[in-house]
């Protein structure tokens, strides 16, 4: 397999599971003749025709609402939204029914699909077409969050969510949707969802990000290293549910942590990170826990963009301070 | 707004008998409009049939009005009046019209200079729906619309220097530079936005509606939205609540034959968009949105209706959009004959010129205009080019009401 793109991952995971089951079905706006609005479905309709690969009205609700339907009769919808600050319109189907469905119906009526949305900043646009918002998701029992940061991710973990039986929010980080290539295997490839990955070693602090911040971080973590400060980096994959081992045997090792987010920092999944760990380990930490975050201001528009994102610099800093403890 | 496009210049369409006023005043500029049918090739690629008028006016009122009704004709298949402007009049249209197209061309190139980020979408195509509405409206009433805004902004009363500079994202521009393309509001010139999120501006029109009929105001409310709107749920709950308290408010669906990517044809079973409100009791009109004569009369008509005190009404304006959707956009929805098709021989701003040198305006003064515009757009470029940024400290800014 040649080396791919994130939304080229995205495709290909799609395709693999659209051939493997027919009940797989993709739909949202402009996903068909015009292959999505960042062309993540490009080429589908083409393969698997019109009706598994549904252009939708212009209508959120609906769409989540219908996979709603569709879901409990069969089949796994794929509903993609074109950005996920338009999602807010299908709010409550996802909150009052993807969500909840499952309990409500107490087990007699599952809801697998897999709601995809491309979400952040760094791509020169704002407000709403820039915003992070897993926490909401995160924050709504019933739901999985998983956020990809890189194509072999993206490919491995979009097939894991399609499998999965309960309703997933792929939250996909258009920033790095065509920022670099990778390998990926020719075999089809699943990750596990609420696994943690620890993606560099290191001994003296924890950095723990997903999504567009992995290549940031693993930036700081280069600048560390020239200095002689040897970061270990966590790739969370899984929002939620956290996968709490991973994280806690890492910072149990290095006694210290720092967790980077674009989200706004308040009530954001650092806060939450950092209660795990002050409930879990708090007397073998050397340091409070330190986060790097967005402002609690909607994304600024792009002339201030790089300033609202938190910058390998930052994050470094921050690690800095956090060693000086 | 009439008033406030005397403030930004086009006095020519100021001052004039005008919907808003008394009964009798509305009478009479009604009075104003003709009924010259459209020519058979024009209203065809709009996808119009061309009606008689005057068989249109025999057609039953809409249901629950009683007859007979003074505006029956204004939901004939398609909305056929023309208004009669002064050569002032036309003048005003056309400044108006070639401001809009002449600001968006230029911020069209400034993002392809890397000046302008994210998303732009340009009006370009569409602006006799914006100056027709805007030109019979009153200095009370109020815009509001969505992303596709700058043009609807400009002739509000915004400056292009500051709509441009907020295009740009610098201090000194409408929104402080933090709004940009999509949301622009300017409340001193009763603007209300701009509006990323697709058929938002319905119930955030019928709102404002609710206000000015609460506050005793004889304010209308102009709300404009997409085809592509039309297919969200909120629309419908707006339309119901405006019928059930017979709100004042205008929705103005700028039908430009397509969402994004997806053309009426695909998204909608009821492809009659004016059709969209029978079912809850809100009137329709189908307007040809490339003649500007027959925008601003039909928004006149469509005004008056309201202040009649009849609850909202619904006027589908069938327009175009000449660039993609927003600056990246592959076009393989349309054919590219279409597009070239609608420049050539339906452009609103051409059939504007063509009636002006008709009626005997000479080229002079057309020229006059044109050189003014650029001047004016060119001076906003400038402007947008070379001011500052926002400051970093900026950004918290009315985040939250703070206490000083
Ligand atoms: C709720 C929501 N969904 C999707 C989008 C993305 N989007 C922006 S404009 C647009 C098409 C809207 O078409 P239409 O209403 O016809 O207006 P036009 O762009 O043609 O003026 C879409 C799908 C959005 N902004 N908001
Ligand atoms: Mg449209």
């Amino acid at each position: 397999m040649p080396e791919i793109t994130l939304i080229e991952g995205v495709n290909l995971a799609l395709k693999e599971k659209m051939a493997e089951n027919e009940n797989v079905v993709v739909l949202g706006q402009d996903v068909g003749l015009d292959g999505g609005i960042f062309r993540a479905t490009i080429g589908l309709i083409e393969e698997f025709g019109a009706d598994r690969v549904i252009d939708t009205p212009l209508a959120e609700a609906g769409i989540i609402g219908m996979a709603v339907g569709m879901a409990m009769n069969g089949l796994i919808p794929i509903p993609e939204m074109q950005f996920s600050g338009f999602s807010y319109t299908a709010f409550h189907q996802i909150e009052n029914h993807v969500a909840r469905y499952h309990w409500r119906t107490r087990g007699q009526i599952p809801m697998p699909m897999v709601i995809r949305m491309p979400y952040g900043a760094g791509v020169r646009a704002f407000e709403l077409h820039s915003e992070s918002r897993e926490a909401y998701w995160a924050h709504t029992p019933g739901l999985k969050v998983v956020i990809p940061s890189t194509p072999r991710k993206a490919r491995a973990l979009l097939r894991a969510a399609i499998e999965h039986p309960d309703p997933v929010v792929f939250y996909e980080p258009k920033a790095i949707y065509r920022a670099f290539r990778e390998n990926v295997s020719d075999e089809p490839e699943t990750m596990e969802i609420g696994k943690a990955e620890v993606v560099r070693e290191g001994r003296h602090i924890t950095m723990i990000a997903y999504g567009a911040m992995m290549p940031r971080t693993l930036e700081a973590a280069r600048m560390l290293a020239d200095e002689g400060i040897e970061a270990e980096v966590i790739d969370l994959m899984t929002v939620s549910p956290l996968d709490e081992e991973t994280i806690i045997e890492s910072v149990r090792r290095t006694g210290r942590a720092l967790v980077v987010h674009e989200a706004p920092r308040s009530f954001g999944p650092a806060a939450e990170i950092i209660a795990r760990l002050n409930d879990k380990i708090f007397f073998e930490l050397e340091a409070p826990v330190a986060r790097v975050t967005g402002y609690d201001m909607p994304p600024p528009f792009f002339a201030r963009e790089q300033w609202f994102l938190p910058s390998p610099t930052r994050i470094a800093d921050e690690a800095r301070e956090t060693l000086k403890l | 707004m009439a008033k406030r496009a005397g403030k930004s210049g086009a006095r020519a369409t100021q001052a004039k008998t005008r919907a808003k006023k008394s009964p009798s005043a509305t009478r009479a500029s009604a009075r104003k409009t003709s009924s010259k049918p459209a020519s058979k090739g024009e209203a065809k690629a709009l996808g119009a049939k061309v009606t008689d008028a005057k068989a249109s006016a025999k057609k039953t009122p809409p249901p629950g009005h009683d007859h007979p009704d003074p505006y029956a004709h204004l939901f004939a298949d398609e909305y056929h009046r023309e208004y009669e402007a002064s050569h002032e009049e036309m003048l005003g249209f056309y400044r108006q019209m070639l401001r809009i197209r002449r600001f968006e061309e230029k911020a069209g190139q400034l993002y392809g200079m890397g000046l302008i980020g994210g998303f732009l979408h340009l009006y370009i195509g569409e602006e006799a729906v914006a100056v027709g509405f805007d030109s019979a409206a009153g200095p009370q009433d109020r815009v509001v619309t969505g992303y596709r805004c700058h043009g609807h902004a400009l002739i509000a009363g915004c400056s292009p220097k500051s709509l441009m500079a907020e295009l740009t994202g610098r201090a000194p521009g409408l929104c402080k530079g933090k709004g940009g393309s999509m949301h622009m509001f300017a409340p001193d010139h009763r603007f209300y936005g701009g509006h990323g999120i697709v058929g938002a501006p319905a119930p955030l029109g019928t709102g404002l509606a609710f206000a000015a009929k609460y506050r005793g105001e004889d304010a209308v409310s102009l709300t404009f939205f997409g085809d592509g709107a039309t297919n969200q749920g909120q629309v419908y709950e707006s339309f119901n609540m405006a019928v059930l308290w017979k709100l004042p408010v205008v929705y103005v669906i700028e039908n430009n034959h397509y969402a994004m990517g997806t053309s009426v044809d695909r998204a909608s079973g009821q492809k009659d968009l004016h059709k969209r409100g029978e079912s809850l009791g809100v009137p329709g009109m189908l307007v040809d949105g490339m003649n500007v004569f027959k925008v601003r009369a039909a928004a006149e008509e469509a005004i008056a209706y309201i202040r009649s005190g009849r609850g909202p009404i619904l006027v589908e304006v069938k327009t175009y959009r000449y660039r993609g959707h927003s600056m990246s956009d592959p076009a393989k929805y349309r054919p590219r004959e279409e597009v070239q098709e609608v420049r050539a021989h339906h452009d609103p701003i051409e059939l504007l010129k063509e009636r002006m040198l008709d009626a005997g305006i000479g080229e002079a003064e057309i020229k006059k205009i044109d050189r003014a515009v650029k001047q004016e757009i060119d001076e906003a470029a400038d402007f947008a080019r070379h001011a500052a940024e926002p400051e970093p400290d900026e950004l918290y800014r009315d985040v939250l009401i703070e206490e000083a």
